[in-house]
Order: C-alpha cells, then structure tokens, then sequence
C-alpha cells in the first residue's frame, strides 16, 4: 500500500489544536477542497469541492493520544487509512502528522497532496487566532 | 501598435517529426513555411523533459530548480512570476488556449485554479502575481483548457460532454482503474496507449483548440496588441486520432527510426552501457516515474508497435499542423499578418521507439531533449531568415517574448533572448544549456543533471534508488548523434567529462525556498 506522511509545525499548544483537528464533523473548515464534513454515528461523509462525495469510516477518535484515524470507503479506493497525529513539542508548540497509507497508489499523492496543503491552512489558521488570554487562575 | 505573438506548443513532440527538421513520415508544410522564413533551431532544450515543470520554464523563464516545480504533480505556485502577466501589465491582451498544466490535472478536492476555472465558465481568476499586483490567473485574461481527451473537467471535456455526449467514450482512456497510466492498447498491433477513435475530426481536441483560439482572436480590437498561447495536447500519447484520418500514414510502411537497434542483442548492449535504470526499466523491473505505464514491459516491443506508434504520431502533427494553418489564416484575414510573431515548439520529446523504448522518464538523450522550435519574427521586424546551432533553451522564451515586446526581460528570468541568427548566438554566448530531473515516488529517487554544449551532452547522477552517486552520460553529439556509446568511463574522454561538469556544478541556478510539496500524480 502507498504511503503518504505530511507534517507541520503549528506555533500552538497540543490540546489548542487538538480541539481543532478533534472535531471531525469541521474538518471542512480548514481542509481546502473539503466542503462539508458530516458525521452520523461513525460514519463520516464528505463532499469535495470537485463534487466528488468520500464515504468514510472513522475508526479512532483518541483524545488523550490525539489521534484521528478514519478509512475512506469509496468503492474505487480498495484500501485506505487516514491518520492525523498531534504531538506536545513541550515547548508551547505542536507538531502535526497527517498519514495517508491508500490503494491504489495514485489516489494516495492525491489525498496525501490535499492534507498537506489542509496542514497548511491548518497552521495559518490557528497562528492567525489570537491566544486565549491568561485567566490568572495560576 | 506593437508585435503581436502567437505562441504555439505542441505536448511530447520529437525534433525530427517535422519536414524542415529532416522529418520523412508526417507532412508539415505550414511550419516548415515558418521555418523557411524565420529562424530555425537545431539544438533546443528543454530545462525539463516532463510536462508541470517544463511549462512552468515556459512561462516564468526559469529553471525547475528556481520556480519548484520539480517534478509533474507539483502545482506552480500561483503568485509565481509570469512573462503573460509582464505582458498584460504592458497593455497586452493575453489569453492560453489548450493545455497549461502549471496544475495537477487529478483534483480530486478541485483545489486547483485551473479545474475549477473549467468548472466555472470563468475566463479567469484575480490572482496575485509575483510583486503583489492581483490580476488575472498567471496574467491570462482569458483561459480555456483541454488536454488529452475527454477526461477530467477541463473545458474541453465540458464542451465535448455538451455537444456531442456520444464521443466521451470514443477516446482512449489514458488512466486505468487504478489511476495509472494505462498500459493497455488496441489499433492494429495492440501497443501501449493506441487505440483506433471514431471521433468525427472537427470534434478532435486539435481542431477545438485551433477554433477557440480563433474565437479568442475574433473577439479582439484591430489594434489591440496580444499574446496568445496556443497549446496542443497532441502529439502526446495516447496515440489516437480521428479513425477517418488514419489512410493519410500507413504504418506497415513507416521506417523503423535510426535510434531503435532492430537487434535485441545490440538494443541491450547499448542499454547496458548506461547507468542502470535504463535497463532496468527495459526489463520491467523499475518504474522511475508516474508518465511510463507501470504494467508495461518495453522489452516487449515489437518492430510494428514502433512503426504504428510512429505513424499515428505523424497523424497527429499532420492535424496539428493544418489547424496552425488556419489559425494563421484566420490572423492575415484580420489584418495582422505582417505583425505577429510565430514561436512554435513543444514541452519536451517522446523516446517513440529509442532504444526499445516508448514515453518519457530520467533519460536525457536528444528524443527526449532535442525540440522542435521555430520563430517567424513579424515580417514588419525585418529578421533575415536563419538557422542556429548552437543550444538554447525553452528558459530563454520567456525573455524573447519579453523583446518582442519592446520590455526589458526582467531580473528573475534566468534565459536570453533567443538569437536571431548563429553569430548573434555566438556573440551572446549561448554556450550551454542545463537540465534537470528529480523524481520522488513511493521510495524511488532519481535526480539528474544535465549540460548541453555544443557537440556534448553530459549527465551526472545523485544517489538515488538505483544510483550511488558516482553514474553518468557523455556523448559525444557529432560522432554519435544517436548517443549509443557513453564515454563516461573512457580515459580518452576524461578531461572533456571534467570540464563539462565543472561547468554542470557551477551553473546550478538557486533553489526555490522551500521545497514544494507533490500534490498529485500529474
């Protein structure tokens, strides 16, 4: 199977992005190309900008490994699975691993090219986000 | 007002498919014509011989390295420089017709501009070019897309689906159910990537791009000045034209090419004298890169598929060549005919039976490298007909556009203005010209670089999958203009290897910061 493995690193904390990249039924808000991303059980259903429509089934929503695993489900995709990694950089920083193993092994570039340009817009938009501000609970 | 350009390139096209270039199976009287009155070039190179980065030099005039788009799948980025933006900035009207390919075709999040401008019906996108002017995509006001067939979503496909929804299924599918390149073929030998095609000729994506650019020209003021590129798909495999255009080459007649050793023991020699992955690849045990059908084994071509391939090849430039003459009709009957430069040439070359081999990959010998190109400077310009010899490259078009113009090439353009005769290109110095190949698929590496000089092409190895570092080419051009011997290991050749890759090393052009990322097969 051909695999695929992006990375970024995003100048926030793990559980900042966590909470992002967790929230499997937004997905669409930073995935280019992605238009809608809804969940019914553990079946994720997206629809892509080229009207293309990904059944896919989402196998680990870990949010103390944050780890995010789904497998796309379309008949002419004969075996997949996508893996988002957030890992604590200890240091106020994440970084992100997106894993795209895929059968047949062109459809790999194309979904492993996507979520790397989606780690982009990801980085971009939680970098543009202000901090939240301390609550001096401390 | 100014010099017009129509800029015409063809997708794959070998040197020696046009008469003017010694050319004997396909006939191409009108190019030969531009050639008769302009400037002939017999050692064009590309800086790339695959697609995405190959027009990427085309249009911003720099080498793969320096724009990134170092290998097919790698989407030019858009705010990259452009000479069609330079030029629409100046007041041209500025429209590309047929195939870009700055993109990825396979889009399956229709992320990219291209696609989704077929989708759209928009004649363009506000975009930001390189200094933060926003303008249209790449400086082109106006675009229309096709490529080969009627696959995708690209405007042809649209048109084709349309008008005439009986023919989307008469084409040759270049991808098979796995998303590769299909490796399988019909017409009369069963070679790779032919297929007989029913489709009526005026539906045929050749003679849309030729009616569209004739479109685009009509919609013009008399005295507008343009720059329209007219790209054909053609003559880049699959290899299947019009089934009505068929009797105009019979293939069993087709002369088997010089470069193809008829003896599979001579054939296998001259493979095994080069680095490894050319024999490996023969022998179907390594596929370097996403453009060779991955399930075809070149060892198993026969005599007749190089012949049939051949000859649909010239089919195809045959049709090519008759829709420039009527675009070129079309522009004397608007009155332009004394003003407009014609620049034709393609993206790259097609080993068309080379060695035992058919497509394209990292092998750096003339059917890859030695191009097509011609330039009919305006008649008003008052350029002496002439032929070149020594190397240019495809880098250094942009700037000649940029002339022709009457703009100063800007500083990111890394070419010259093509020489109009041999002694200007001695004066200029056109002494060599580089290219590239880098490929990262699945775990198989191969970087290549490359120096064209006059009488000598030198190629050099990087470690990579089937390389350690130390492989190379040397051929010497004169001698053995079909590069069969490689006088890489030659003693006698040692001080000519050094010089030439002294040279290679020195000339790199800078890397574009950073890297970019595949996004797609192609």
């Amino acid at each position: 199977m051909a695999t695929i493995r992006r990375e970024v690193i995003i100048d926030r904390p793990a559980d900042d992005v966590w909470a992002v990249v967790g929230d499997v039924a937004n997905t669409y808000r930073w995935f280019p190309g992605m238009v809608s991303s809804d969940v019914e059980g553990d079946v994720r259903t997206v629809v892509t900008a080229a009207g293309v429509t990904l059944p896919e089934q989402i196998v680990t929503v870990d949010p103390i490994l944050r780890r995010f695993q789904y497998r796309v489900t379309a008949p002419i995709i004969t075996g997949h699975l996508g893996t988002i990694d957030v890992f604590d950089l200890g240091d106020g920083r994440s970084r992100v691993a997106y894993g795209t193993d895929c059968e047949p092994a062109a459809m790999a570039l194309m979904i492993g090219g996507a979520a790397g340009s989606a780690l982009q817009e990801l980085r971009r938009q939680l970098e543009s986000t202000p901090e939240p501000a301390p609550t001096g609970d401390a | 007002m100014g010099r017009k350009i129509l800029f015409v390139t063809t997708d794959q096209q070998r040197y020696d498919t046009l008469g003017c270039n010694g050319g004997l199976v396909g006939r191409t009287p009108v190019v030969d014509r531009l050639a008769a009155e302009g400037i002939r070039y017999e050692r064009a190179v590309p800086q790339s011989v695959v697609c995405m980065p190959s027009r990427s030099t085309m249009l911003t005039g720099q080498h793969p390295s320096t724009h990134g788009v170092w290998m097919n799948g790698v989407p030019l980025p858009v705010d990259a420089p452009s000479v069609a933006a330079e030029l629409q900035r100046s007041g041209y009207r500025t429209a590309l017709v047929g195939k870009a390919h700055f993109e990825p075709f396979m889009d399956a999040f229709g992320r990219f501009t291209e696609n989704m401008l077929a989708r759209s019906g928009e004649e363009t996108k506000q975009n930001p070019w390189a200094d933060g002017t926003v303008g249209p995509h790449r400086g082109f006001e106006h675009l229309e897309f096709a490529t080969h067939g009627a696959a995708g979503s690209l405007h042809y496909a649209q048109w084709l689906l349309l008008n005439h929804p009986e023919a989307m299924g008469m084409y040759y599918s270049a991808i098979d159910g796995n998303f590769e390149v299909n490796a399988a073929g019909d017409g009369a030998t069963g070679a790779p990537q032919v297929h007989d095609n029913p489709i009526p000729r005026d539906w045929y994506h050749t003679d849309w791009v030729a009616d569209r650019t004739i479109s685009w020209l009509d919609s013009l003021d008399a005295d507008d000045d343009w720059f329209c590129w007219m790209s054909f798909p053609d003559p880049h495999h699959p290899w299947d034209p019009p089934a009505s255009e068929m009797g105009r080459v019979d293939w069993r007649e087709v002369p088997l090419p010089a470069g193809y050793p008829t003896d599979r023991a001579e054939r296998e020699r001259i493979l095994d004298d080069k680095p490894r992955h050319w024999r490996l690849w023969y022998d179907g045990t390594l596929v370097a890169n996403y453009e060779a059908p991955k399930q075809w084994v070149p060892a198993t071509l026969t005599d007749d598929q190089v012949r049939e391939v051949n000859a649909r090849n010239a089919v195809e430039v045959e049709l090519i060549d008759e829709a420039l003459g009527r675009v070129l009709a079309a522009i004397d009957a608007k009155g332009w005919g004394d003003d407009v430069d014609v620049i034709f040439t393609t993206d790259h070359g097609e080993l068309q039976g080379d060695f035992g081999l058919l497509f394209k990959g990292p092998y750096h010998v003339d059917g890859l490298m030695r191009l097509p190109l011609v330039w009919r400077p305006a008649r008003s310009s008052g350029v002496a007909p002439a032929v070149v010899s020594r190397p240019v490259g495809l880098v250094d078009l942009a700037p000649t556009f940029a002339t022709i113009a009457g703009l100063e090439p800007t500083p990111w353009m890394q070419g010259s203005p093509l020489p109009t005769d041999e002694a200007d290109a001695e004066a200029r110095g056109f002494d060599k010209v580089l290219t590239e190949w880098d490929s990262e698929l699945f775990g198989v590496a191969v970087h290549v670089r490359t120096i064209t000089r006059p009488g000598w092409v030198c190629s050099a190895y990087r470690p990579g999958a089937a390389h350690d570092g130390t492989e190379g080419e040397l051929y010497d051009l004169v001698h053995d203009p079909l590069q069969q011997r490689n006088l890489w290991d030659d003693p006698a050749h040692a001080a000519t290897k050094a010089d030439l890759l002294a040279d290679l090393w020195d000339s790199q052009p800078p890397p574009h910061q950073p890297r970019l990322a595949v996004e797609a097969p192609v």
